[in-house]
């Protein structure tokens, strides 16, 4: 049957007091890099897949720390691991293994 | 040709603009409206680069300056020119004779209760960078139970038309930095936010500070800027901002919010400039004629500025600045 009515919409604000960052401390206690990044876009702007599919490296991490998890695996599903972002980063962030870390984790 | 200088505030700019004018052979008076010498330094703890103490290089410059005449609790109330230079009458009455007049009277900084909004002075957990270093510096900080949370609003009181500052107070960034890595030394476990809109590192080694801060550290960045702040019933404060990265709205609960004031005008910024007949810009701070040739220079002969009178500055900067003006004095007076 139709539902009709109202119904709650969930919040889509960031609640920092209840956000999980397990996953985020455990990938930064393996690749400490992860920290480091400065939300400049490079990694995204130069992405190989990003141009067919929503594809951003600076989206994912940014989504672990902020305890979206699903989301961030999302923004990686795409990604061919031609490291490109790697390259271009300006911190030098390992990339690579951390997009294996949380693919690793959606696995696992 | 007249060997005495007047220099307006002893903070470091005008200490420092004394002690290098008293270096070239010049007598000189300072006027400082306070009781004591030091400015806002003689209230801060640890200076970046270097970890330097605050009041160890005030201490260092009054005594380098030993002999040298400094009047507190006095202000300037008349100035006219002379054959000879200015005599300015003081708040005692006495008038003093000089052949230039050196400003630094430096900043005021912002009184964070204007930003109702953020709960200073209302909230028991809201405190300044002020404040902050003042914990640091007293080391009550160390008698102070851990706080799991720790925030830094950026920005407060600058770039803001809501208070009249358009300005960025370009220190704050890297105060706000230094002082969440001071509050993680400290406190290791506790879980530090900086709330900036552009994070300003801009000299050297402050990107380094920076990079420490999340490598070291682990401070979180979020950029956004705090839109207010409320209290929980167990005294916690709340704070809301955008995670403007993900555009989502944001919302934590802390047990210290520590504001980055600003550095404004200094409020007697109007009686100097009536007194002189100086003018100052829009910002309050004085105007410079020539702010990239001769940024010490103001439009009035043998009258010069030092430090943040002109706009904030550091305290390299400042000392640096205070050096430049006693070098022009120096050239303005050996013209005669
Ligand atoms: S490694 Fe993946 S995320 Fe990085 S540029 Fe290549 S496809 Fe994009
Ligand atoms: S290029 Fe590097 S620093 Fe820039 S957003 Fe991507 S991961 Fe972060
Ligand atoms: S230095 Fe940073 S915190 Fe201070 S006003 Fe400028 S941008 Fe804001």
């Amino acid at each position: 049957m139709e539902e009709f009515g109202f119904k709650i919409s969930k919040s889509t604000r960031i609640d920092l007091d209840s956000a999980c960052q397990s996953l985020y401390n455990q990938i930064a206690s393996k690749v400490p890099d992860i920290r480091t990044c400065i939300n400049c876009g490079s990694c995204s702007a130069s992405c190989t897949a990003a141009t067919f599919r929503r594809t951003s490296f600076r989206g994912a991490i940014l989504h672990i720390n902020r305890g979206f998890d699903k989301k961030a695996v999302e923004f990686l599903k795409s990604c061919m691991l031609c490291g490109k972002c790697f390259l271009v980063c300006p911190r030098g962030i390992d990339t690579r293994n951390i997009i294996l870390e949380i693919i690793r984790s959606e696995e696992g | 040709m007249n060997k005495n200088v007047l220099v307006l505030g002893a903070g470091v700019a005008g200490l420092q603009a004394a002690l290098s004018l008293k270096e070239l052979g010049y007598r000189v008076t300072i006027l400082e409206k306070s009781s004591s010498a030091g400015g806002h330094l003689k209230d801060w703890d640890k200076l970046y680069p270097g970890n330097i103490s605050s009041s160890g290089l005030i201490d260092n410059l009054i005594s380098a300056l030993d002999g040298t005449d400094i009047l507190y609790n006095t202000t300037v109330t008349r100035s006219e020119k002379s054959d000879n230079g200015f005599i300015t009458e003081i708040s005692s009455g006495e008038k003093i004779d000089s052949g230039a007049i050196v400003i630094a009277s430096g900043f005021s900084l912002f009184d964070a209760r204007i930003k109702e909004e953020y709960g200073y002075g209302i909230y028991r957990r809201v405190i300044t960078n002020a404040d902050l270093e003042a914990l640091f510096r007293s080391k009550e900080i160390h008698k102070m139970e851990m706080p799991a949370k720790v925030g830094f609003v950026h920005c407060v009181g600058s770039r803001d038309e809501k208070v009249c500052n358009r300005h960025c107070s370009k220190i704050c960034c890297m105060t706000a930095v230094k002082q969440a890595c001071e509050i993680k030394e400290i406190w290791p476990h506790a879980d530090v936010y900086c709330f900036y809109m552009d994070l300003r590192m801009f000299g050297r080694g402050y990107e380094d500070l920076y990079y420490e801060a999340q490598s070291k550290f682990g401070v979180n960045f979020i950029r956004g800027r705090v839109s207010e702040a409320g209290e929980d019933k167990d005294g916690k404060v709340v704070v809301k901002a955008e995670d403007t990265l993900t555009s989502r709205p944001l919302k934590i609960t802390l047990d210290l919010l520590v504001l980055m004031s600003g550095m404004v005008r200094n409020t007697d910024n109007k009686t100097i400039s009536d007194v002189f007949g100086i003018p100052t810009g829009e910002d309050g701070f004085f105007f410079q004629p020539s702010p990239l040739i001769n940024p010490t220079s103001s439009d009035s002969s043998g009258i010069y500025f030092a430090g943040s009178a002109t706009g904030p500055k550091t305290v390299a900067e400042s000392i640096n600045e205070a050096r430049a003006a006693a070098l022009a004095v120096h050239k303005f007076l050996s013209k005669d």
